[in-house]
């Protein structure tokens, strides 16, 4: 079988697309993960959340507000869209998670995908499974970009290095910052962390409302590249979960690393053998469950 | 329970075909099941899987291939399928155990989707259409499940209903005992400390694998006679909503109670056909459900009564 260099790297690239996407996801879902251990069912959910405050914000907005001329654009739901949907996280924190930290785990999970459930449900009700095409992409993305060994559409190059600028952003923070130090040892120990005088409480709300504002974010960037639609988030979100057991959640560095090497191997997948690329990290899940069980950046557990 | 209150149950069961339609009747009993199986596992082990739909729904798909296109007799296709889901569940099971808490909730999750998309793609399943008009043969090559019995204005397929309801009390009794057998009580003893069920020197992991490839196969039970009642295997079987809906069930009627399962299985298959009008709304009150029943109600239906009554229901 002939298979072109080509046909690969350009696979390659749009794989490496994809999996900014799982990246971004996969991280918030760490950085949620370890603070409050929930695993948050409703990332998927928040996440199509953020695409469609993007196309109501530019097509809906004007005409209920009574001014048609009136859109939210692409680079004002850039910003706007995480911070609104980062404040319904903090609403759902606030309300509903807060109140199961006492209890199994497990809660969290169901509790988010009862949330997850409702999101999915309103959103059917009111539009097409099929997707919504979200046309508001600024004029200086569009066209293709010419690579030397490829064309690629601009949009799709600004996603890709837009994401990896919010994803290092995210692990520098975390890693090399005064806050995100505090965050660590709360995730080590939140009741040493508590006794040092941090309002632990807070760091919590803050930290779901910024793993939901990266959901979002990742919503927002995913606009222009897939329709945006009611069930793109259930979609996404089981892969999210294998990229997560692949990468273990005890590292931000890993969940992107993994994020990223997972959307390139699908992409290639779907040149090598396609009818494999919709189940192939369902598979490399498998393998590595049998050779690291505890993922190839994670801990051991005790 | 004391045996007066189990004779009750199983008249009541007896009954009920002639009061309620009885396909309505024997699709509440395969969805019971469903959600006992499945508490065997989250309610009685502690372990959470996400997958459960996988197991239903290829029993489901390979009972109806089997009775469709091999001419099975429905006891062979449902042995089939019981055989076939436990299988998958030793596989799955063997992958999940290797991690726990909220990961082997996120591994069968992962798992099943790899059985949903074969049931997408593969050539026996029909694809997005499923297998429809699913034939329901004769029982042991003798009796015909397709015969109806006249009785006033309704026509009523007793033969099935009598198969279906034998089925489910000896599935349900086979639960039963595994809960109250030393078996059930090691289960118990895992989901209450697991490291102390270590340090006893249980062997952990096989006990939790035996679980799982039980609630497995007697799961696939289900999966096989839901194919046979309704005459359908399809994707919505194999899909991760129907994985949701079975803990719902569960969570609902009672998190580890003997018949809890039941009656929340029976509660949320009667919403959904009360509300099968509404389309998509149905997927906003299963969720909204699921919330409050996180948030407030977490003992469930039964569990709550139980407490009240100050016994183990």
């Amino acid at each position: 079988m002939e298979i072109s260099m080509m046909a690969i790297l350009s696979q390659l690239m749009l794989g490496l697309n994809n999996g900014v996407f799982y990246a971004l996801l996969s991280l918030g879902l760490a950085v949620i993960f370890g603070l409050l251990n929930i695993v948050n069912f409703a990332h998927g959910a928040l996440y199509m959340l953020g695409a469609f405050a993007a196309l109501l914000g530019y097509s809906e907005l004007g005409p209920l507000l009574g001014k048609p001329d009136f859109h939210i654009n692409y680079w004002a739901a850039l910003i706007l869209v995480p911070l609104l949907v980062g404040a319904v996280g903090i609403l759902i924190e606030k309300t509903m998670l807060k109140r199961l930290y006492r209890f199994d785990h497990l809660y969290g999970l169901l509790l988010t995908f009862g949330i997850s459930l409702i999101l999915q449900g309103v959103f059917t009700n009111y539009f097409n499974v099929a997707g919504t095409p979200y046309d508001a992409k600024p004029p200086i993305l569009e066209g293709v970009a010419n690579l030397g060994f490829m064309m690629f559409p601009r949009y799709r190059l600004w996603a890709i290095a837009i994401s990896l600028v919010v994803c290092f952003a995210t692990w520098y923070v975390i890693e090399r910052t005064k806050l995100g130090s505090y965050l660590r040892a709360g995730t080590e120990n939140p009741e040493l962390v508590k006794a040092f005088g941090i309002n632990v409480p807070l760091m919590i709300t803050l930290t779901y409302g910024y793993g939901v504002a990266l959901a979002a974010f990742a919503g927002v960037v995913a606009a222009p590249i897939y329709s945006v639609s009611p069930v793109m988030g259930s979609e996404i979100i089981i892969t999210v979960f294998a990229v997560v057991v692949i990468g273990g959640m005890g590292s931000i560095m890993g969940a992107i690393v993994t994020g990223l090497l997972l959307g390139m191997v699908e992409g290639v997948t779907k040149v090598v053998y396609p009818p494999a690329s919709n189940t192939v990290i369902f598979f490399i899940m498998v393998i590595v469950l049998l050779i690291k069980p505890a993922g190839l950046f994670g801990r051991e557990q005790q | 329970m004391k045996a007066r209150y189990w004779v009750c149950l199983f008249i009541i069961g007896c009954l009920a075909p002639f009061l309620i339609y009885p396909v309505f009747v024997m699709q509440l009993l395969c969805f019971a099941l469903f959600a006992c199986s499945f508490n065997l596992l989250l309610g009685y082990t502690g372990l959470l899987s996400f997958g459960h739909a996988a197991f239903f729904g290829s029993a489901a798909y390979l009972a109806g291939y089997l009775m469709t296109v091999a001419g099975l007799t429905p006891e062979l296709a449902i042995l089939a399928g019981t055989v076939c889901a436990g299988l998958l569940g030793y596989l799955f099971g063997t992958l999940a155990i290797k991690r726990q808490g909220i990961y082997f909730a996120m591994i069968t999750l992962a798992l099943a989707q790899i059985v949903y998309f074969i049931a997408l793609k593969a050539d026996f399943t029909g694809g997005e259409d499923g297998l429809q008009d699913i034939p329901r043969g004769k029982l042991f090559g003798l009796i015909n499940l397709e015969t109806t019995y006249r009785i006033g204005h309704k026509s009523l397929e007793l033969n099935l209903y009598f198969f279906i309801f034998i089925l489910f009390c000896l599935a349900f009794w086979l639960i039963h005992r595994t809960i109250h057998s030393p078996f059930g009580q090691v289960l118990k003893g895992i989901r209450e400390n697991e490291q102390r069920a270590v340090s006893l020197g249980y062997r952990v992991e096989r006990f939790k694998l035996l679980a799982f490839v039980i609630s497995a196969s007697l799961t696939g039970t289900a999966g096989a006679m839901k194919a046979l009642v309704l005459q359908l295997a399809s994707l919505t079987d194999v899909s991760w909503h129907t994985s949701g809906e079975v803990i719902l069930m569960t969570l609902l009627g009672g998190l580890g109670t003997v018949l809890g399962p039941s009656v929340g299985a029976i509660t949320v298959v009667t919403l959904q056909e009360k509300l099968s009008a509404a389309g998509s709304w149905v997927t906003v009150i299963i969720g909204a459900i699921f919330v409050v029943c996180v948030l407030a109600f977490r003992r469930g239906f039964v569990g709550e009564l139980g407490r009240l009554l100050k016994k183990s229901l």
